[in-house]
């Protein structure tokens, strides 16, 4: 459940939610840090919950000596009242029998919170793309009927390309093979845009196709197209540091080399 | 996945998989899965006199409660701390996982996780954990303890042992440095902790982790001391490494700041069987 990590619970009526999904190159947990880190937000609560693994460290937004030692936890909510904009971010992952309940747990807070539209940021294995998906940008979008109502325009000047619906057995062609929505590597990414279609929820899904490994530029990737379509910084130049990295970013491949190896 | 030097290898990504609890679970399985749910369950006993008084609804006193997680740890209180008379055991959480296994003579449980309390301070509370506790246990056995304390005016000390292997920095550690101590602490705690607070981008996980959590939402004062070592095992110079920490915990509790070294053999086993890798 949320709890404000302020004297009095902050109010979400109308902001806009981004949120990432546990998935394939932790694409979406590492957009929300570019977005967190650049625009300097403040957290105003955590989300307490048994679904995720719990874990516990310093402040990784910290810019100087002064705000390093802050605790952070495996779920926190972010916000920028100005941009009305509040982010989730997820750092821990959701333990694997208690996916549903984390799910439900988030569209019932999304839903109480009032948030005017969700914005899930995500990822897909790279490997399982059919013929089709192989060319062209590797970006896909998804919108719930809700949301479909008020952003279709800017999706359409966008020029995104949605999601496809694949067969369930490619190849074989009995009478059974309607196609539906596959997000492999995704983690809850289709499990919470169905749900939230159920809801009637506003809600959008961003993925990359993408592998392990260096998801650096994936997740700038990410973070310029949302940007394209939800205008967060107020730059409009294309140059593509505009964000800024966080410093728990810092060795993500591992520790300094021994100098006696050479 | 290819790799630079063309192998292929098989790809692992901490990203679940899609959900498959879409698929009908017949009653079997879902029969199987709730009883194995039952068996994971941690479960807190307490002495009787304890046992009365939660179910009057009133909650432990408790004004410092320190808490060690894994073997180093808990040798460290039981030889600087628990070697005075002065303590009553009042519980023990019994905890069960894949990793559980019965020792010869006692089940597993008995001493896996013990609660103490001082006789003549009867609001500072111990607890050692030496066993392991399973992801999917760690907020119930945190949430489960935490019910049971009154929260006002309340100091968390957790000591955790962890290993140097899990411990990054851009200077490569020499073997000399190791074992060594960082901190973390929650909002809600004033002191000064004794030694450096953890570095980006280290973390804590596991039972300190969750301890962390649960006093950072509650606004609950809570260090972590987090002992960084290379030795797997019980180890003295391990131990040893706490003992900054006896400067705090001194000032609500008597403590021996000068164990012999028969107290010390005691909880260093020299050889394991099990592990006779290297005779």
């Amino acid at each position: 459940m949320f709890i404000s990590s302020q004297r009095s619970a902050p109010s979400f009526r109308d902001f806009t939610l981004v949120m990432p999904a546990v998935a394939v190159g932790n694409v979406g947990q590492l957009a929300v840090d570019l977005i967190v880190s650049t625009l300097n937000m403040s957290r105003v609560g955590h989300i307490h919950t048994d679904c995720l693994i719990p874990m516990a460290g310093n402040n990784p937004y910290a810019s100087c000596k002064e705000d390093g030692e802050e605790l952070h936890t495996p779920a926190e909510v972010y916000a920028a009242a100005e941009l009305k904009l509040a982010v989730l971010q997820i750092r821990a992952p959701i333990l694997q029998s208690k996916t549903k309940k984390f799910r439900q747990l988030l569209v019932s807070w999304i839903k109480s919170s009032g948030f005017s539209r969700t914005v899930v940021l995500s990822s897909s294995h790279a490997y399982q793309r059919d013929d089709q998906q192989l060319q062209g940008t590797p970006l896909r979008y998804l919108v719930t009927p809700s949301l479909l109502k008020g952003s279709a325009d800017a999706l359409k000047e966008l020029g995104w390309r949605e999601m496809e619906r694949v067969p369930a057995f490619p190849g074989l062609t009995d009478g059974n093979t309607e196609p539906r929505l596959c997000i492999p590597g995704g983690g809850i990414t289709k499990g919470l845009y169905t749900d939230s279609c159920k809801e009637d929820l506003p809600l959008a899904v961003l993925l990359l196709f993408c592998s392990e490994g260096d998801n650096i530029p994936d997740a700038f990737a990410l973070a310029n197209h949302l940007n394209d379509w939800l205008h967060l910084l107020d730059d409009n130049s294309k140059q593509p540091n505009k964000w800024k990295i966080p410093t728990s970013w810092s060795l993500l491949f591992g520790n300094g080399i021994p100098p006696a190896l050479f | 996945m290819a790799t630079f030097f063309g192998e292929v290898l098989s790809v692992y990504s901490r990203a679940v998989e899609e959900d498959d609890d879409e698929l009908d679970e017949n009653e079997e399985d879902e029969q199987i899965r709730r009883e194995l749910e039952e068996k994971r369950e941690v479960h807190l006993h307490w002495s009787p006199e304890v046992s009365e008084s939660l179910k009057s609804g009133n909650k432990l006193q408790c004004s410092d409660f320190i808490l060690a997680v894994g073997q180093n740890a808990s040798s460290f209180l039981s030889v600087h701390i628990l070697s005075t008379p002065n303590w009553d055991t009042i519980g023990r959480a019994s905890v069960w996982n894949e990793r559980s296994r019965a020792v010869m003579g006692q089940s597993c449980e008995e001493s896996a996780c013990v609660f103490y309390r001082h006789k003549d301070n009867p609001t500072v509370l111990i607890c050692q954990v030496s066993c392991y506790v399973a992801e999917d246990q760690l907020f119930q056995w945190t949430e489960k303890v935490f019910d049971c304390l009154q929260h006002r005016e309340l100091n968390v000390t957790v000591l955790s042992d962890t290993s140097v292997a899990d411990y990054k920095t851009a200077d490569y550690l020499g073997g000399s440095s190791a074992p060594f101590l960082r901190s973390l602490h929650t909002s809600a705690f004033g002191d000064q902790p004794v030694c450096q607070s953890l570095e980006q981008p280290n973390i804590v996980t596991g039972l300190a982790a969750a301890v962390l959590n649960h006093c950072q939402v509650h606004r609950i004062a809570a260090v972590v001391y987090q002992c960084y070592s290379d030795v797997i095992g019980p180890d003295s110079v391990t131990m040893e490494t706490y003992k900054p920490v006896l400067t705090k915990l001194g000032r609500s509790i008597q403590l021996d700041p000068s164990p012999s070294t028969d107290a010390l053999r005691k909880f260093v086993r020299t050889t394991d069987l099990q592990s006779n890798l290297y005779i």
